[in-house]
């Protein structure tokens, strides 16, 4: 059998009802059917997932690794943007 | 042994799946892609633990000292009760697939069956059982559309795997004592009935996956009575070379 030719697959996992789907990592499959299947095998039987999100690898748009200085440099030195200069009242937790 | 009836309808449950589990984990490390491997492991895992409850409770009904494991390892050729369809090779993936499709429906529909079982420890296994199962028909009867409807080397093989296979599935059907007396007693699960309907539904597959439904009248048996192909003895051996080699040698 040729998997020479079998797309890849963006394999996301939610791990408890609530939580957010995480990109778990990448696999191999002939379509999105198979993609679940081999999803399920491959991630979630160690009991990590309830639900499985597969996405052909070709549709994710990535940034480009070049372009990070224009991207991301110019959020380094903007501390005011993190909402760390006010007083917290005693009563609100969890924050 | 008092329940000698329903010790010996257990391993016919069991040896299937032992023996089954045996053979998909035979491509741990050699599956053709690597979610495939995995996969085909998933199911073999799967399977040990079936048997594993099965053994446990055929262990507990011995009464004797044996342990689960000694019932696995330590019985001879001749005294495994499993069908021969489940011993044949992984002769190359369409085999593999093939014969998983074809003991998959059968299983399933036993289960289904099995969860009706007037015996409750048998009844609470197979509602364990059955979801697990239903995965792995799930899976072949995938693999078989794949294979049939893909492309003219993958529905040649596929065909072939099925065409070869196909004298072994007449077994699925058959009874021994052991099962007849449990089917009396509202314990087993009465195969007969099952028939008709699988190879409906195995047909519809068959059908769907561009595959023909071989015309071969004329089936194999034995296995249930513990007369087997010659491929079982090569799978036992490596099966039980650990504890034949280091008696009572544990993990």
């Amino acid at each position: 059998m040729s998997t020479k030719n079998w797309p890849l697959w963006e394999i996301f996992v939610r791990s408890k009802n609530g939580l957010e789907h995480r990109h778990f990592g990448s696999l191999h499959a002939a379509d999105a059917e198979m993609a679940l299947e081999n999803a399920r095998d491959v991630y979630t039987r160690r009991n990590e997932g309830v639900s499985i999100w597969v996405v052909e690898s070709k549709h994710i748009t990535a940034s480009n690794p070049e372009n990070n200085g224009e991207l991301f440099e110019p959020a380094q030195d903007k501390v005011y943007r993190h909402p760390t200069f006010y007083d917290l009242p005693d009563e609100v937790k969890h924050m | 042994m008092k329940n000698e009836n329903l010790y010996n309808y257990l391993l016919g449950i069991a040896d299937n799946s032992l023996v089954l589990g045996q053979r998909m984990g035979e491509l741990c490390g050699h599956g053709p892609s690597l979610e495939t491997d995995i996969a085909c492991t998933n199911i073999s895992l799967d399977l040990f633990g079936q048997v594993r409850s099965y053994f446990q409770y055929a262990a507990k009904i011995a009464g004797d000292n044996r342990t689960e494991d000694d019932i696995a390892m330590l019985r001879k050729e001749r005294e495994y009760k499993n069908v021969l369809l489940v011993e044949q090779p992984n002769t190359n993936f369409a085999y593999t697939i093939g014969r998983q499709f074809l003991f998959d429906v059968y299983h399933l529909a036993f289960l289904a069956e099995l969860q009706k079982s007037t015996d409750l420890t048998l009844s609470a296994i197979a509602n364990k059982c059955i979801k697990e199962v239903s995965y792995h028909e799930r899976f072949s009867s995938d693999w078989v559309k794949r294979l049939g409807d893909g492309t003219k080397e993958s529905n040649q093989k596929m065909q072939d795997a099925i065409n070869d296979l196909w004298t072994y599935t007449d077994e699925l059907f058959h009874q021994t004592d052991a099962d007849k007396a449990m089917v009396a007693e509202g314990i087993g699960v009465d195969v007969t009935i099952l028939k008709e309907n699988y190879y409906k539904q195995v047909n519809n597959l068959l059908e769907e996956a561009t595959l023909e439904v071989p015309e071969s009248k004329w089936f194999q048996k034995g296995g249930k009575e513990g007369i087997h192909t010659e491929h079982l003895g090569y799978l036992l051996s490596d099966l039980q070379y650990m504890q034949r080699t280091y008696p009572n040698m544990e993990w």
